[in-house]
This record gives structure tokens, sequence and C-alpha cells, in this order.
């Protein structure tokens, strides 16, 4: 499975601004292994679009090997419950999480060609979606999204990003930019990816404005459109 | 983002007449949209957390491998009792150093300058020596955008994290930043500011990445003394009017290619250094910290 079509892509690492040297302000001991795996967490909540009731937690490389010193499942679980990198209760999040009525449980494994620190969330919220997200710290608390419910995405969730899961089927890709464009939204990133061909395709789209919520459910009103997430890293 | 290198900005402060720290924010201003307002309430938000982190130390606290804790406390008794061979700003420094590196490693609220792992030098400085010196918040602010610039620097042409570098890049590029601000705190030139910078980050040159058990507590709250005290020294030797014969750009590109030519044994895998000596791995394999 790989990127079968690229539309239009800037992957280049931007330059970092004065507040990606300074800051971010965290919870320590590591902005990789503490900072971005809260945002990991963070970004699996705002993807599933639900409170999170129940999660499979899967650490991966060093996650797994130094998390535990690193306080990285305490960030995660407290990313899931909605704190931020600088909420000083990420420490305690276990207790929150029981009393917030989340069962999780945490393991080491292992992902074929995945980055040294990797997370993989198998979630479901209250209101009965489920999702699998396999995400990577890349440092300096930013995060990639590498894969969901399977299909590789590869988004930072920076921007705000719209996920469909559709057929692999003609008139998908221009029914969704369609209605982008008479919403005036402009598209700074896409990428299209599939498993095969005619099978389950993913387009990942990252926009200058944030969307109308009008445009999610006109998108999964669409025939053959499976899944659609969208996150506004603004609402998390 | 625009400036590719220290004598840019240092070119950029005598074409237009502004202060390096004024320099920094005018162009991360036009690069991200941000206005004014917003950027100097963002460092006033930095600025606040990192005075606010070391009010809060607590040396009761230890971290959760039960490596550290307490030593700042120590260290600043032992200030407090007037005996510091240092001296008293200085000895305030070392334990400001140290109980930021102790908060890190207890997950307490810190910031990240230019790392979390690096997080104790420029805090241990600033808030150091904008005390002793009295400093209004403008000059604070102004020099903390200074430590911003040269660290983008750093991070353009070279990296700033041990994992890729090692400990150079990570204490290394702080305490360059710190080095910086400190001149810029004290009203240096554009030109000193770099001198201090480059004095600083050459000092440190080769510094390995060698935690004990992958964390960021030993060496890592030590280093960040060494990195506060280099930063004290250089930006003293430049405000003295001491210049460094090697171009302060050429300094970060040194940099550079002694992290490219470092073994990965010394990159925060834990394989060499400190880490891998018989003490290191005894207290390693004390520690349960794997995910099974």
């Amino acid at each position: 499975m790989g990127i079968t079509n690229v539309i239009q892509t800037s992957w280049g690492i931007c330059g970092m601004d004065v507040f990606d040297i300074l800051g971010p302000v965290m919870v320590g001991p590591s902005s990789s292994h503490t900072a971005g795996a809260v945002r990991i967490g963070l970004v699996t909540r705002a993807l599933l679009g639900q409170r999170p009731k129940k999660a499979d937690i899967t650490l991966v490389g060093s996650f797994a090997k130094t998390g535990r010193g690193h306080g990285t499942d305490k960030g995660i679980v407290a990313g899931l419950l909605g704190m931020q990198p600088e909420d000083m209760e990420i420490p305690d999040s276990f207790e929150r999480a029981e009393e917030e009525g989340l069962k999780f449980n945490i393991k080491a494994g292992s992902g074929k060609n995945a980055h040294p620190n990797t997370a993989v969330i198998d979630v479901e919220g209250e209101g009965g979606r489920r999702l699998s997200v396999q995400a990577s710290s890349t440092g300096g608390g930013r995060i990639m999204v590498n894969m969901i419910d399977g299909i590789e995405v590869n988004c930072t969730c920076e921007m705000p990003t719209l996920i469909v899961h559709n057929l692999d089927l003609p008139g998908h890709v221009s029914h969704v930019t369609g209605l982008l464009t008479r919403c005036g939204i402009n598209i700074a990133n896409m990428s299209l990816y599939r498993d095969r061909r005619g099978g389950s395709a993913v387009m990942a789209i990252e926009t200058d404005e944030p969307l109308p919520r009008e445009i999610v459910s006109e998108i999964e009103k669409e025939e053959g459109i499976i899944k659609v997430t969208y996150i506004n890293p603004e609402d998390m | 983002m625009a400036f590719k290198s220290l004598y840019d900005i240092e070119k950029y402060c005598d074409e237009k007449g502004v202060s390096y720290g004024r320099a920094v924010m005018l162009e991360d201003m036009r690069e991200s949209g941000r206005g004014e307002d917003e950027t100097l309430s963002q460092m006033k938000k930095l600025w606040e957390a990192m005075k606010s982190a070391l009010v809060e130390y607590d040396g009761r606290r230890r971290s959760q491998s039960g490596l550290s804790g307490g030593d700042g406390e120590k260290m600043q008794d032992y200030v407090n009792s007037g005996g510091c061979l240092s001296g008293e700003l200085m000895g305030n420094i070392i334990a400001a150093a140290i109980k930021m590196g102790e908060s890190n490693a207890c997950m307490r609220r810190i910031v990240a300058a230019p790392t979390a792992g690096a997080s104790g030098v420029l805090p241990a400085v600033m808030v150091c020596c904008a005390e002793a010196l009295g400093s209004d918040q403008e000059a604070v602010y102004d020099a903390l955008f200074t430590a911003a610039g040269i660290g983008q620097v750093i991070a353009e042409r070279a990296y700033i994290s041990g994992a890729v570098g090692g400990c150079q890049a990570e204490v290394g590029a702080a305490s360059a930043m710190a080095a910086g601000a400190l001149v810029a705190l004290r009203g240096g030139t554009p030109q000193m500011i770099n001198f201090a910078s480059a004095m600083s980050l050459q000092n440190l040159l080769g510094l390995v990445c060698d935690p004990v058990g992958g964390l960021v507590e030993i060496p890592c709250i030590k280093r960040n003394v060494i990195g506060a005290i280099s930063a004290m020294s250089a930006a003293d030797m430049a405000l003295a009017g001491i210049a460094n014969k090697i171009n302060p750009d050429d300094v970060i590109d040194a940099m550079r290619e002694v992290g490219d030519r470092m073994d990965p044994a010394f990159k925060e895998t834990g394989e060499g250094g400190l880490a891998a000596t018989v003490s290191g791995r005894r207290i390693a394999e004390r520690l349960d910290l794997e995910f099974k």
C-alpha cells in the first residue's frame, strides 16, 4: 500500500518559527515522548469526534522502551481525555480516566516500517463510533497521523484537515473538491491513498480555512462515501 | 524563514537600525502573519511560564524513575548559606538550572527552549540575571527574541535534537541562545551577541547525548548547568570586547559536521557514553520502564 496518486504536496519541512524554538509550554520530561504523546491522544479524540469510552493503546519502538519513564502512557490517556500538553493533571490522567469512565489498556507492539516513536490507538466513542489511528511523534511536540483504519494518510493535523474514506470509484475527488470550491475554501495540501484498485480509498485534504460543519454532512450523504472525519486544530 | 545565518541578522540590524531581538521579531511577524500584539503576548506567556516553573519548584518531588529530585533545593540551600565558590549570582543560576531540569523530569510544566531536555539553560540565566540587573519587560522580551533568532539559525543550518546531533545540538544550542540573550539583556551590539553565541556553542562542540535508560535525567539535568555557565562566561567575554576568531556561522556548521560524523552510540540510543558504563547499565536495569 502506498501513495497511489499525489495531486499536490508540500512535504518539505517548513522553517521553524520563533515559537517552535521557544516553546511549547508543556509538561515534561520530553517534547517527543510526552508532549507529542498528549497530542496523539488529542488528535485521536478529535478525529473520533466523540468522547472516547474505550481505548486499546499499542506503543511501538522507543515509545514502548522508555515510555513509562517519559510518561508517554499518561500523556496519551491525557490527550484522549482532552487535556492539552501543558495540563498539570497529565501525571494523574489514569485517575481522571477512571473518573470519566474511559477504559484503556496499554501494551507494547511492533509496527512494520513504523517511525520509532509510534502509537496505535483503537478507540471507541460514547456514541459507538470506532476508529483506529496510527500516529508518530516527530519531534518538538509535533506529530504525524500515519494511518486511519489501516489506510495511509500522513497528515500533521496542524491545519484544518478533512479525511474522507470512500470506495475507489471515479467522481468522489471532484465531488469533494467541488464542494470546497463552492464554499470558497482553498486547499493547501491534498493526498490520495487506496489499498487496491476499486477497493477502499482515502483522501486527506488540508485547507487554509476551517470548514463549515454542513460540508461534512453534505459529503457524508454521497453514495460510496464510507466515513468523513474532520479536524480543526483550533477546536482541540 | 528569512535568516539563514547569524550574520544576516547582524546585517539586518545595521541596515534597519533595530535591535537584534526586534529584527527577529519583525521577520517572524512577516513570515507568520501574526501581529505585534499577538507576538508579544505569546512571548509574555512563555516568560511567565519560565518564571513560575522556577517558583513552583518543590524539592520533595521525585521523577517516575526515582532518579531525580531534591538536588536543586540542596544547591539553593548551599548558595543561601553564603559559601558558594562561584558567588551568589552564579550559584543561583546553577540552582535554577538544576531546578528546571528536575521539574521537567518530574512532569511539571516547563518551556521547551529549544527542547524539553535543554529547558533549564535559558530560564536559569534569564530569570536570575533579569532579577539581578533589574531589567524591564521590554529588555527581557528583546533578549528572548534574540535567543529565538539564534535558535532558528541553528535549527536551519544544523539541528537542535540530541537524537540527531548529540547533546551539542541540544544543550549546545540552548547555551548559544542563552549567551546571545544575555548580551542583548546587557545592551551589547549585534556583533557581540553573535560572538557570545559562537563562543558558547564552540565550547560545547562534541558533547554527546548519552542518557541513562534513555531518560531525560542523567546526565541531562547537570548538562543544563554547564550550558548555563558556558553562556554566562561567553556573554561576559563578548561584553568585554573579546572577538571570536572563527566566524559564528562557521561554528554552527562545524557543530553540524561533528554531529553528522558522530557515532550513533552517542545519539540518545543508550549504547554509548555514560549510558553504557557499568553503573549506567546497572541503573537502567533496575528501572522497570519497558511495556510488555
